[in-house]
């Protein structure tokens, strides 16, 4: 990847850092209300691995972490802080919620609260894909945590045996909620579970954008190729609890130093200074920038943005006008 | 119309419907090669491919979640749960992704599938094979629940939630597979909502559903001959949403109210009628409605505590009795 495209990849990590910061002050304001869930620490993981997809064509989906996926699949910032404020203009019409972020133009598919969940409606899409015989692919993106339901065996298994274009992406940042990875998992190293359905899968340092990058083009091949689902772990850390709800009193604080050394930002800024193409001020002032277009433009666009009419608390829940419902009699 | 069986007129909509739309699709444990526990998908294996009808694994909320997935980009898939007992497994993935998804994504995505499974009491399953659960389905918003009490029902309205954009649950039943009925010989497509009238009346409506409309239907013709009490009876196919005019209809003509339900009575079919009921038409009552139901207990092995477990029209004319004093 060329030097300038990597300036830009920054500059969308630093957008997401500061998009998401600014999540947890406006819900602190209370201009964000429910469970919110951010992505500090771990923006290497989707940045990496969108990079080396191709958004908006390829589908998808993920848990309720899910506000810096939709971005870089293609969602407008403004209309997922707006879902976030409850806004009709919100990306899910303020249906959804910070968990329920939906931009199917852009064929991001959804963040589903059910921990697991998403795994079964991956290798379904794929199997969408199969059958209209495209060549895009359904990228999957969940927790650590999320393997031990059996929704992550029984889609591995038919993944396999159906030949679907999956690739799960295991964003594994130590903790399921609050509970660490070694007191609630038998095997530690996710990719090696994967195994048992003769799946390929590796193992990848989640904090670097260049190494994710890497392992995702070469998971992407073999996906897009049609040789059948990948299962790619990257190893991460979250900044924040795991919801705004976590007091985050678990976990040791020199681990949380530890992995604040290897900040994905810092340390792919600090390369592209390294190599000539970025200076330091050159990145204040993309700093700057971006604090300023999240205020003056995102949050202002969701802070004015009405709210949906409460007249219409019964929209959506079926299909309107459907024919079929009368047989087929319009 | 042909007479057939309602696995042959359930084979029937599905053969129409893949027919008709290359993105429909059959899925579910041993439906393929097999042919279905109860024959209801024989033959499309070899017609359709494996690509189309999918054998399954054993993994009910894997596959139910797999089907709910690819309807997201346009698939049609009729998942076949092969016993009802067995969608507990899938209830995540019903409730939470099929019935929700659309108002959570603010109607961006939909969840157009089918999912068939043979609910009721057969002969000596226990416990873990005769759960009745369209009690379950039916208390959850964004889910259309039907049940088909004939083989015409079954072939029409199958064909009905194929088409339709949203998630359709269709109760059957394991000792109805068999059971004969008329079937137009020309595509048909049932409405999923509403009701039927099984048989006219005027003094005392029997609600019934899938099996308990046979037992209405034979209590009826008992009460006519042994009583001269003439009983309308009323076959309730959709159960979600229920018909509120259907039933006012019929309970301000005749004034009175049995329903007749397989399951246990408790956040019931029967308690949802009565409750309609006493909002659409209260003051048409001539007596207290009454509910026939199951015993609250699970299905036992032993036939005659089985028997025992489960009303039938005997059940029925009693309550009818009862009513009137008779």
């Amino acid at each position: 990847m060329k030097d300038t495209d990597k300036k830009r990849v920054l500059r969308e990590m630093l957008f997401a850092r500061r998009f998401e910061e600014r999540c947890y002050e406006a819900y602190v304001e209370r201009n964000i209300g429910g469970f919110l869930h951010l992505y500090p620490g771990e923006e290497a993981c989707a940045f990496g691995v969108l990079e080396a997809a191709r958004p908006g064509h390829d589908y998808v989906i993920t848990s309720y972490r899910d506000h810096i996926h939709a971005i870089k699949s293609g969602a407008d910032p403004k209309r997922v802080m707006a879902e976030l404020f409850a806004r009709e203009t919100g990306v899910s019409k303020g249906r959804g919620g910070s968990m329920h972020i939906f931009d199917v133009a852009n064929r991001f598919m959804g963040g589903y609260a059910l921990v697991g969940g998403p795994f079964p409606l991956a290798a379904g899409i794929a199997k969408g894909i199969q059958m209209q015989g495209g060549d895009e692919i359904c990228i999957c993106f969940l927790g650590d945590a999320a393997n031990n339901q059996g929704t992550f065996h029984e889609s591995l298994n038919m993944a396999k045996i159906w030949n679907l274009p999956v690739l799960y992406v295991c964003e594994n940042n130590l903790y399921g909620i609050g509970t660490r990875i070694d007191r609630s998992t038998a095997v530690i190293d996710q990719y090696q579970r994967v195994s048992g359905y003769n799946i390929p899968s590796a193992q990848e340092d989640g904090q670097d954008f260049d190494k994710v990058y890497s392992a995702a083009n070469k998971a992407i091949k073999h996906v897009r190729s049609g040789k059948g689902p990948y299962f790619l772990e990257l190893m991460t850390y979250r900044y924040r609890g795991h919801s705004m709800s976590d007091s985050n009193a678990y976990r040791a604080k020199t681990e949380e130093r530890m992995w604040s050394h290897r900040d994905p930002v810092i340390m792919l800024r600090d390369r592209l200074i390294d190599s000539g193409a970025l200076t330091l001020d050159e990145y204040k002032d993309m700093d700057t920038a971006i604090l300023d277009e999240i205020e003056d433009e995102v949050i202002r666009y969701a802070t004015e943005s009405p709210e949906p009419p409460v007249s219409e608390v019964q929209r959506f829940v079926l299909a309107e006008n459907d024919p079929w419902v009368r047989g087929g009699v319009q | 119309m042909a007479n057939i069986m309602m696995w042959e007129a359930i084979m029937r909509a599905h053969d129409e419907e893949m027919a008709n739309d290359p993105m429909v699709i059959a899925m579910g444990e041993d439906i393929g090669v097999v042919g279905g526990t109860y024959k209801a998908t024989t033959g499309l294996y070899d017609k359709y491919g494996e690509q189309r009808v999918m054998d399954t694994p054993i993994s009910e909320n894997g596959y139910t979640g797999l089907g709910i997935g690819a309807s997201f980009l346009g698939v049609r898939p009729i998942i076949e749960i092969m016993s009802v007992n067995f969608a507990w497994l899938a209830m995540d993935q019903i409730f939470n992704t099929a019935a929700k998804v659309r108002y959570m994504s603010g109607g961006q995505l939909q969840a157009p599938v089918v999912i068939r499974s043979p609910g009721g009491t057969a002969h000596q399953l226990g416990s873990q094979h005769s759960a009745r659960m369209e009690k379950v389905f039916m208390g959850v918003a964004g889910l259309r629940v039907v049940t088909p009490s004939n083989s015409r029902q079954a072939y029409g309205l199958l064909k009905s939630a194929v088409r339709c954009n949203d998630p359709v649950f269709i109760n059957e039943h394991e000792l109805m597979y068999n059971m004969r009925g008329e079937v137009p010989e020309d595509e048909y497509f049932h409405p999923l909502e509403g009701s039927e009238v099984a048989r006219e009346g005027r003094d005392v409506t029997l609600f019934g559903y899938n099996i308990s409309v046979h037992w209405c239907l034979k209590a009826a013709e008992l009460l006519s001959q042994y009583h001269g009490i003439e009983a309308e009876v009323v076959d309730l196919f959709a159960l979600s949403p229920l018909d509120r005019e259907g039933i006012r209809n019929s309970v301000s003509k005749t004034h009175r109210a049995v329903i007749v339900e397989e399951a246990e009575p408790a956040v019931g079919v029967g308690a949802e009628v009565m409750a309609i009921i006493n909002e659409e038409c209260f003051f048409e009552l001539d007596a207290a409605p009454v509910r026939v139901s199951a015993l609250n207990v699970p299905i036992p092995y032993n036939h005659a505590m089985e028997k025992a477990a489960l009303p039938d029209e005997n059940d029925v004319v009693e309550a009818v009795r009862t009513m009137f004093g008779v």
